[in-house]
């Protein structure tokens, strides 16, 4: 498995913080989960939210921050230095959001940001689209993972564009992919992991389903089922129906 | 002279009292602050009493619980039994199914809604919780200490801490009790005035970034709330929130856009880890608290089983021995 800045993970499930009916099936959903790393908004929570911040700790897990909500490089930059001083780690999930209704990531914001805070010494996630131009150049740029999206955030639309994540995919073997944003079912979670995605990142699925702690349990299953599966060299679709016992020779009445 | 002493006069506090009262005892209720105001989280209250919409995100403990609130509070003040709505606007449609799908208690209005509330004219279907209800927070509180006053019961202001009472007490003070596992939840709200629109029940706004409610109060007044924040900043309402309410009241029913501000609150809800409020034993100190944002709808039934545990030994499901 590709690590992330140094670091292996023991699941390739990461999931967010946000949304829960309550911290108590936060932390229950995050158990059923395995899940490796949670992510941490920081904006709104900036500040006083100590209780909160407790029972994230408590989990165990690697603490990934973002910069949700932020829609300039300056503003995220900003946001990045205040995630580092509050949870002493270099990472940070840099998302420079340009449109307000689709959230869609500002390509060009997202690049300079990423472009300061890995001068800076930080290990950017930059949350992108599965654009391979913009993915080379937030590489030339600094970042050693890249975070393309499914879809539109909370959205759960899956897979907007398979073709472009499988080139995206193919373009750059070597470099740790996380499928963040858009996913609603874990059969999206499996899709991205049978397409040789590395992990997934997923909040609203999970949160804001009824049941939050088995779905939290059906997306560590399936992003470990499609994980297995990639690595089990899936059989390519073909036209020809091949029965899998012959026909010719069947003893029939 | 009192058979036991109550700290804080909130909603969790006063209904400690009151049930006390009625099992028998004489409790006497004191406060750093003197009878409620704003400066309990209580006062900043929508006062919706609606268990079965808070179903949707809430343990079934307060769905439970919350059935004899409305009934309760009816022994003291004003409650309007007059239901709750539940709308979104158009693209958020599927919102509505979900909801409906993880409620009981509630029925579809179509055509109907125009009689039922006709100056909710943005939405064209809602669900309908007719057995819910709401009451005016601040006249609530108000009314309950006078109830209790009218019994004997009195509100001293005064700082004591536990060291200083002697006998059995209730702690009720909310965050100020510095329980371990207790955090504070954020909440703004917004009151605004508006007499050309009447809206005779609460009306909750599904919607994917920014969910409302808007509760109806006397004289033309409607309060907006509430965000739900992870902090414990005390700070006054953010711009953001503001604008987040506001604009969601402004898609409801643009007439909004013409009302009167006439306050803006931050308060923070005392909250244990699952959201469920509890009644913790600790020797001769009871703590009632983690209301969260079911003072209203919780706090009858809170002190309900705490006055059977301390009268009678019966240990409720929200009772816990520690």
């Amino acid at each position: 498995m590709r690590d992330f800045y140094g670091v292996t993970l023991e699941t390739p499930l990461m999931l967010g913080t946000a949304q829960y009916p309550s911290p108590a099936v936060l932390e229950d959903a995050f158990r059923a989960s395995r899940a490796s790393v949670a992510t941490v908004s920081l904006r709104r929570e900036a500040g006083q939210g100590q209780a909160f911040w407790q029972i994230i700790r408590s989990l165990g897990v690697h603490v990934l921050p973002n910069t949700a909500g932020c829609y300039s490089a300056k503003e995220a930059i900003t946001t990045a230095h205040m995630a580092r001083e509050m949870f002493e780690t270099n990472w940070i999930k840099l998302e420079v959001i340009g449109h307000a209704d689709t959230l869609q990531p500002d390509p060009f914001g997202l690049l300079a940001a990423t472009e300061a805070l890995a001068a800076d010494g930080f290990e950017v996630f930059p949350y992108t689209t599965e654009d391979q131009v913009l993915a080379a150049r937030l590489l030339e740029a600094g970042a050693k993972v890249l975070m393309p999206w499914g879809a539109p955030i909370g959205s759960g639309l899956g897979l907007n564009n398979r073709y472009g994540l499988r080139t995206l995919r193919a373009a750059f073997p070597d470099v740790p992919m996380v499928i963040d944003a858009g996913l609603g079912l874990p059969s999206h979670a499996a899709d991205a992991m049978e397409m040789g995605f590395d992990a997934v990142l997923l909040n609203t699925a999970v949160a804001q389903a009824g049941d939050p702690v088995a779905m939290a349990r059906a997306f560590a299953l399936a992003a470990q089922a499609g994980a297995l599966a990639h690595t089990a060299d899936p059989m390519a679709p073909r036209d020809m129906a091949a029965p899998s016992t012959p026909v010719i020779g069947k003893a029939w009445l | 002279m009192a058979d036991i002493t109550i700290i804080g006069a909130g909603v969790a506090g006063l209904w400690a009292a009151w049930e006390l009262r009625k099992a028998g005892l004489t409790p006497r209720i004191l406060d750093r602050n003197g009878p409620p105001g704003p400066h309990g989280c209580s006062w900043w209250a929508g006062g919706m009493l609606a268990p079965y919409c808070e179903g949707a995100v809430s343990e079934p403990a307060i769905v439970a619980h919350g059935q004899r609130a409305a009934q309760a509070w009816a022994e003291v003040t004003q409650v309007s039994h007059r239901g709750s709505l539940v709308v979104t606007l158009q693209r958020d449609r599927a919102e509505l199914a979900r909801f409906a799908q993880r409620t009981r208690g509630h029925r579809l209005l179509g055509a109907e809604l125009r009689e039922v509330e006709p100056d909710l004219s943005t939405a064209d279907q809602a669900l309908f919780f007719e057995s819910e209800a709401h009451l005016d927070p601040r006249a609530a509180l108000l009314d309950l200490t006078a109830a209790l006053q009218a019994h004997g019961v009195t509100i001293e202001q005064t700082e004591a801490t536990l060291e200083d009472i002697a006998g059995p007490v209730i702690d009720a003070r909310g965050l100020a009790a510095g329980l371990a596992g207790l955090r504070g939840v954020r909440g703004e709200m917004v009151v605004l005035r508006a007499p050309d629109i009447r809206l005779s029940r609460p009306v909750r706004l599904l919607h994917p970034r920014h969910p409302l409610y808007i509760v109806p109060r006397a004289g033309g007044l409607f309060m907006l709330g509430a965000t739900q924040i992870e902090s414990a900043d005390r700070r006054g309402i953010s711009a953001r929130s503001t604008l987040e309410l506001l604009s969601a009241a402004y898609a409801l029913d643009p007439r909004f856009a013409e009302a009167e501000l006439l306050e803006t609150g931050t308060d923070l809800r005392p909250a244990f880890a699952d959201n469920v409020p509890r009644v913790l034993a600790r020797g001769r100190v009871l703590h009632l608290n983690g209301l969260f944002r079911h003072g209203y709808l919780l706090a009858p039934a809170l002190a309900r089983q705490a006055a059977e545990y301390l009268t009678q030994g019966i240990k409720g499901d929200l009772v816990h021995e520690d």
